[in-house]
C-alpha cells in the first residue's frame, strides 16, 4: 500500500481531504516562513552597519502596508477557517446509512461492540466501504479514540455519549490510540482497526458468533430490568409513555423542556431524578452500576426505536 | 486639626501621586477579586441552570430571614464606612474612630449571624462530606449545591474577617490622628475594599437564597 | 570594604550599596528584587530542564525501558508545571520587567515596592509547595489536571501541586498590579503614552491579562483541591458534576496565560530590533495596539483547546474564527519588525541574533497555530506531537529566546559588566540549531499520529524521536554555556559604560549598574521612543 512520507495511510473516505487541507496550510506556512526568513536575511545584510556611529533612517510607518499585511493574512486565515469548518461539519455528521457500533473506553483498554452484539477487546474488525458510526463512552476518566489513518479523533467521556464516524476505504490494519491522558498505562491503551473485504468480515463475524460472547436482546433487557413494570403501554399512571418518546418534546416539573434524544434517555436510566417529567413523582430508581454500558446502550436504542401507537 | 504625618514614600514625587496610585492599585485588586468570585459564580450558575430546578430544594433550606438581616447589616456597615471615609478626609478624628468601630461591630454581627447559619446546617447534616444527609431526590446534586454555598459564602466570610482585621490595624492609627485632608488614602482604599465585600454579598444573597423560592413545590 | 577599592568606584550603585544578605532579602529596590527573581527562575528552569532531559532520554527507544509508566507520567507533568508556572510565566516580567519598568518610565521604583518584595516571597513559597510535591513522589495528571482523573483517580500529590500553582498565581497578580499602577501614575514629565517604549506597552498588556485571568485559575485549582480533599462532585460525573466544566475554567485562564508568556517576549524583541537597527520600530502605534488587541482577543479563544471534547460544533466554529482573528496582531508585529530592518543600521551582537532567531521561530510557531485553529485539521492533530511542537516553537523558540536576548542586552546595565561576544554568539547559534533539530521532527511525528504523553510508541516513530533527542542534547549545551560566561563576567568581564550599545531609552541615561534611586534627577522626556539623533554616542 503506497503511502506518502510522514503521513499515515489514507484509510478513510475523508483522509484525503484532511491531507489536502494540511498540505495547503503547510504550503502557506512554508511560503510565509521563507518570505520572512528571506527578508530578514536580505535586509540585515543589505543594511549592515558600515561605521560604528551610523544610525538608521527613521521611517515611522505606512498605513497602506499595515492594512495590506493585516488584511491579506486575515483573508488567507479566514479561507482556511471556512475550508476547515466545512470539513469539520462533514466529519461531525454521520450519513444516515452508517452502521452503528459501540465503544467503551476504560483504564486501559477499549471494548468494542458490533451491531449484532459481537464484542472485541482492543481490536475492531470492519468491512471496507461501509460507513460506520461509533458511539463512545467511558467507564472512568476521559479517554479519546484516535485513528490516525482515518484522521478521526473524539474524546470519550464518563456518563455521556459522544460519536465519531468514518468510512474505511482501504483494506488493512491501522493503529488506534488513546489520545487523552488517562493515567498509568495511557501509552499502552492502543489497538488495531482491521479493515477487511466484506466476505472476509462476514466470515470472521460468523466465527465469533459461535462463541458465548453475546449480549441479551433489548427486549430481554427491558424485561430483566423491570422497565415494563412502570413504563407500560396500557397506562401512563406511574411512568411516562416510552413509545414515540424519541424526538418528542418533554416538559419538566420546573417548567423547562427539551427534545428527547439519546443522551436524555441514557440520563433517565442512570440519573432518573436529574429531570423530573411534569406531572410525575421522582420515584424511578437509578440503574447506575446495575447494568453495563453496553446494556444501557442497547436499551437506549430500543427506546429510540419504539414507535408511537405500539 | 493640623495634618500630622504626610508619610510621603521616597519613590513618589507628590502626595497626590501617592494617593492616586494607592487608589488605582486598590481598584485593580478589586477587579482581580471580581474574577476570583466570578469563577465560583460561573460554576454555580452553570449547575443551577443545568439541573432544572433541583437547586431550589437547596435554596429552600437556607434561612432567608437571617440572610435578609445580614444584608441589611452589611448595607448599614457600608454606610458607616462611607461616613468614616468622609471623616478621614476632614480630619475629624473622633467621627472616624467611632464609625470605624461601628463598621467593625456590624461586620462582626454579620459574621456572628453567619456562624449561626453554619451551625444550623451542621445540625441538619447539610455540610458536604461524610456526614451529609439528604432524604429528598438526587442527594449528590444537593450536596453540590451546599458545596458551592459553603465555598461562596465561606470565601466571602473570609474576606469579611480580613476586613475586620484591617479595621483593627487602622483603629490605633486613626485614634492617633494619622489621617487628615493631606493623607487619608489608607481609609479610602479600605473603604473601597469594604464596599466591594458588601457588593459581593448583594449578589450572593439573591443567587443563593432567593432564586426559585416562588417555584418551590413541596 | 577597604578604602582603596572604594576610591576606584565612581558612584555607589544598587549592588554595592550594601553587601549584607539581609539588605538583599529585605530589599524594596526593584532592581535587587529583579536579581532575586533571576536566581529563582534560573533554578526552576534547571529543574524543568532536568525533567526534559529525562523525557527525551526515555523517548530514544520505543519501549518504556528507562522508566516505569508511573514515573514517566510524573516526569512530563512536572516538566510542564515547572516550566509553565515557574519559568515561562514569571521570567521576563519579574526579571526584566521588574528591573526596567521603573527605569523606562523615569521613576525611582515601582508603585508598591513592598508588594514587589512580597511577590518574590510568595513565588518561592509556591515553589516550595511544588517542590515538596515533587520530592514526596510527584504528580502525574499532566500540567492540565483534567478531571475526573485528577480529582478521583490519580494517587499522586495533586493537592500540593495545585496549591503551589494557586499561590504562584498571587505572585503573578501582585506583579501585574504593580506594573499597571506604575505605568499609569509614575511616568516622568513629558512621557506620554505614545512615547512609551514598546517594552512597556507589552508589559502593560501582559499585566492586564495577569490580573484578569489569574484569579480564574486560582479558583479552579481551589475547587480541584476541595473536590479531591472532600470528595465533593463539582467536576466528577459520578458525584453529579461535569468534567468538561473543569476544562472551560482551566483554559479560560490557561489560554490567556500563553499570552502572558509571549507578550513580554514581543516587548523585548521590539527593543532589540530598534536598538540594533538604530531606528524606531516601524509602525510603532500599530505594534502598541497589537499588544493590547492580543491581550483582549486572547480571552475569547479558550475553546480551541476543546474542539474534540464533545461540545457543540457551533461553539467550535466560533472559537475557530476568533482564533484566526487573534493571529492577525501577531502577524502584524512580525511584519513590522522585519520592516524595521529596512534602511536600518544593522549590527549582529548577541541580543540581535536572539531577536532575529525569535522572529523566524515565532513565525513558524504562529503559523502552525493557525493550522491547529483550523477545525477539520485539528481533529487529526489534536493531542499529538504536532501540538507539542507548536507550543515549544512559541515558548522555547519564542519566549526563551527573547528572554535570553533581553538578558544579554540588559546584562551590562544590570551587572555593570560586559560578557565575551564570541561565547555568547556561539551559544545563540547552538541554541538555534539544537532547538530546530529537537522540535521540527515533532511536527512530522504529530501528523503521523504520535500521541502526546506517551512513553511507549510504535517503532515506526523512532527515527524522528532519536533526531529530536539528539537536538535536545545540543540545545542543552546552548543553555548551559550562558550560565558559565555570564557568571564569569560578573567578576572578570570588562566594566560597562552607561550605554554600551548606543541605544535610546531612559535606562541607558544612567550608570551601569544604576544607583539605587535610578536617576540623580527625575528625567524629562521630550522625544518619541527610539529617537536616534544624528550620531550615536556609545558610552
Amino acid at each position: 500500500m503506497s503511502k506518502a512520507p510522514f503521513m499515515p495511510p489514507q484509510g478513510s473516505s475523508f483522509a484525503g481531504q484532511v491531507d489536502l487541507l494540511y498540505l495547503f496550510l503547510v504550503g502557506i506556512s512554508l511560503f510565509f516562513s521563507l518570505l520572512i526568513a528571506g527578508l530578514i536575511v536580505y535586509l540585515a545584510v543589505r543594511y549592515k552597519r558600515r561605521s560604528p556611529r551610523d544610525i538608521g533612517v527613521p521611517i515611522h510607518g505606512s498605513g497602506v502596508l499595515e492594512i495590506a499585511w493585516s488584511v491579506i493574512p486575515l483573508v488567507i486565515m479566514l479561507g482556511s477557517f471556512v475550508w476547515g469548518t466545512m470539513l469539520f461539519f462533514h466529519l461531525s455528521r454521520p450519513p444516515a446509512d452508517a452502521v452503528e457500533y459501540f465503544a467503551v473506553g476504560k483504564q486501559w483498554m477499549w471494548k468494542f461492540q458490533h451491531p449484532d452484539g459481537t464484542r472485541e477487546i482492543n481490536t475492531l474488525h470492519l468491512p471496507v466501504g461501509q460507513p460506520v458510526k461509533v458511539t463512545l463512552t467511558s467507564e472512568d476518566v476521559i479517554h479519546d479514540l484516535f485513528v490516525p489513518a482515518f484522521r478521526v479523533k473524539m474524546d470519550v467521556l464518563p456518563a455521556r455519549y459522544s460519536t465519531i464516524w468514518f468510512e474505511p476505504v482501504r483494506v488493512g490494519t491501522y493503529h488506534l490510540f488513546c489520545a487523552e491522558y488517562c493515567g498509568a498505562e495511557h501509552s499502552r491503551m492502543g489497538g488495531w482497526i482491521v479493515v477487511q473485504e466484506p466476505e472476509d468480515y462476514e466470515r470472521w463475524l460468523a466465527g465469533e458468533r459461535g462463541q458465548e460472547n453475546r449480549l441479551a436482546s433489548p427486549e430481554d433487557l427491558f424485561k430483566r430490568f423491570a422497565c415494563e413494570s412502570c413504563h407500560r403501554t396500557d397506562s401512563v399512571a406511574r411512568a411516562p409513555q416510552l413509545a414515540g418518546l424519541f424526538g418528542k418534546q418533554v416538559r419538566f416539573k420546573d417548567g423547562s423542556a427539551i427534545v428527547a434524544d439519546d443522551n436524555y434517555i441514557l440520563e433517565s436510566i442512570l440519573k432518573p431524578n436529574e429531570k423530573i417529567v411534569a406531572g410525575y413523582q421522582p420515584i424511578m430508581p437509578t440503574f447506575q452500576g446495575q447494568m453495563s454500558q453496553e446494556e444501557a446502550l442497547a436499551l437506549v436504542r430500543y427506546v429510540r426505536g419504539l414507535e408511537a401507537g405500539k | 486639626m493640623a495634618n500630622p504625618q504626610p508619610l510621603l514614600a521616597t519613590h513618589f514625587d507628590t502626595l497626590d501621586q501617592q494617593r492616586e496610585s494607592a487608589s488605582l492599585g486598590m481598584w485593580v485588586f478589586l477587579i482581580t477579586e471580581v474574577m476570583f468570585f466570578g469563577g465560583l459564580f460561573t460554576a454555580y450558575i452553570v449547575y443551577r441552570s443545568r439541573l432544572h430546578g433541583l437547586f431550589d430544594y437547596g435554596s429552600h433550606e437556607l434561612n432567608v430571614t437571617l440572610g435578609a438581616i445580614n444584608t441589611i447589616v452589611l448595607i448599614c456597615s457600608s454606610f458607616t464606612m462611607a461616613i468614616a471615609v468622609r471623616a478621614s478626609q476632614l480630619g475629624d478624628r473622633r467621627t472616624l474612630v467611632r464609625f470605624l468601630v461601628l463598621t467593625m461591630l456590624l461586620g462582626l454581627t454579620f459574621l456572628g449571624i453567619k456562624a449561626v447559619e453554619y451551625q444550623e446546617k451542621f445540625v441538619h447534616h447539610l455540610v458536604p462530606g461524610p456526614h451529609f444527609q439528604w432524604h429528598g431526590p438526587q442527594p449528590r446534586q444537593i450536596e453540590m449545591f451546599f458545596s458551592l454555598y459553603f465555598a461562596m459564602t465561606g470565601l466571602h466570610a473570609l474576606h469579611m474577617i480580613v476586613g475586620v482585621g484591617l479595621i483593627l490595624w487602622l483603629l490605633p492609627r486613626s485614634a492617633k490622628g494619622f489621617y487628615g485632608p493631606d493623607y487619608h488614602h489608607p481609609i479610602e482604599c479600605f473603604g473601597l475594599y469594604w464596599h466591594f465585600v458588601d457588593i459581593v454579598w448583594i449578589f450572593l444573597f439573591p443567587l443563593l437564597y432567593l432564586l426559585g423560592r416562588s417555584h418551590f413545590v413541596g | 570594604m577597604p578604602s582603596t577599592e572604594r576610591a576606584v568606584l565612581e558612584t555607589e550603585d544598587y549592588i554595592n550599596a550594601d553587601y549584607n544578605i539581609k539588605s538583599w532579602l529585605l530589599t524594596t529596590d526593584h532592581k535587587r528584587i529583579a536579581v532575586l527573581y533571576l536566581i529563582s527562575v534560573t533554578l526552576f528552569f534547571l529543574i524543568g530542564g532536568l525533567f526534559a532531559v529525562l523525557i527525551r532520554l526515555e523517548l530514544l527507544t520505543p519501549q518504556g525501558d528507562l522508566m516505569q509508566s508511573d514515573t514517566y507520567n510524573r516526569v512530563f507533568t512536572m516538566h510542564g508545571v515547572t516550566m509553565v508556572f515557574f519559568f515561562l510565566i514569571p521570567s521576563i516580567p519579574t526579571v526584566l520587567g521588574n528591573f526596567l519598568v521603573p527605569m523606562m518610565v523615569g521613576a525611582r521604583d515601582l508603585a508598591f515596592p513592598k508588594v514587589n518584595l512580597a511577590s518574590w516571597y510568595v513565588f518561592n513559597l509556591a515553589g516550595m509547595f511544588t517542590l515538596y510535591a515533587m520530592f514526596a513522589g510527584g504528580v502525574d495528571t499532566g500540567w492540565t489536571f483534567y478531571t475526573p482523573y485528577s480529582t478521583t483517580y490519580s494517587n499522586t500529590h495533586v493537592v500540593a501541586t495545585g496549591l503551589g500553582v494557586f499561590i504562584a498565581g498571587f505572585s503573578s497578580i501582585m506583579t501585574g498590579l504593580n506594573f499597571i499602577v506604575t505605568i499609569h501614575r509614575m511616568r516622568a514629565p513629558g512621557l506620554t503614552w505614545f512615547r512609551l517604549p514598546l517594552f512597556l506597552w507589552a508589559h502593560y498588556a501582559t499585566s492586564l491579562v495577569m490580573i484578569l485571568g489569574t484569579p480564574v485559575i486560582a479558583i479552579t485549582t481551589l475547587l480541584l483541591a476541595v473536590e479531591r480533599g472532600f470528595k465533593i462532585g463539582i467536576f466528577d460525573p459520578n458525584l453529579g458534576g461535569d468534567p468538561v466544566l473543569f476544562q472551560h475554567l482551566f483554559w479560560f485562564y490557561s489560554h490567556p496565560a500563553v499570552y502572558i508568556m509571549v507578550l513580554p517576549a514581543m516587548g523585548v524583541i521590539s527593543e532589540l530590533i530598534a536598538a540594533f537597527a538604530r531606528k524606531p520600530v516601524f509602525g510603532y502605534k500599530i505594534v502598541a495596539a497589537s499588544s493590547m488587541s492580543i491581550a483582549i482577543l486572547g480571552f475569547l479563544v479558550w475553546g480551541h483547546h476543546m474542539f474534540v471534547s464533545g461540545q457543540s460544533v457551533y461553539a467550535a466554529t466560533v472559537f475557530s474564527v476568533l482564533s484566526m482573528l487573534v493571529a492577525v496582531p501577531s502577524a502584524v508585529k512580525v511584519f513590522n519588525w522585519t520592516a524595521t530592518l529596512y534602511k536600518g543600521s544593522v549590527s549582529f551582537e548577541t541580543p540581535m541574533l536572539y531577536a532575529l532567531g525569535f522572529i523566524g521561530l515565532f513565525t513558524v510557531g504562529g503559523l502552525t497555530g493557525v493550522m491547529l485553529a483550523t477545525l477539520g485539521l485539528d481533529v487529526h492533530v489534536h493531542d499529538t506531537y504536532f501540538v507539542v511542537a507548536h507550543f515549544h516553537y512559541i515558548m522555547v523558540g519564542g519566549t526563551i529566546m527573547a528572554y535570553l536576548g533581553g538578558l544579554h542586552f540588559w546584562w551590562p546595565k544590570m551587572s555593570g559588566r560586559l560578557y565575551p561576544q564570541f561565547w555568547s554568539r556561539l551559544s545563540a547559534l547552538i541554541i538555534f540549531v539544537g532547538f530546530n533539530l529537537t522540535f521540527f521532527p515533532q511536527f512530522l511525528l504529530g501528523y503521523m499520529g504520535m500521541p502526546r504523553r506517551y512513553h511507549v510508541y510504535p517503532e515506526e516513530f523512532q527515527v524522528l524521536h532519536v533526531l529530536s533527542s539528539a537536538g535536545a542534547s545540543i540545545l542543552g549545551v546552548g543553555y548551559i554555556l550562558p550560565v558559565f560566561y555570564l557568571t564569569w563576567s560578573m567578576r572578570y568581564g570588562p566594566r560597562a559604560s552607561a550605554n554600551p550599545w548606543g541605544a535610546t531609552g531612559l535606562e541607558w541615561q544612567t550608570s551601569s549598574p544604576p544607583p539605587t534611586h535610578n536617576f540623580l534627577e527625575t528625567p524629562v522626556v521630550t522625544t518619541d521612543a527610539y529617537h536616534y539623533s544624528e550620531e550615536v554616542t556609545v558610552g
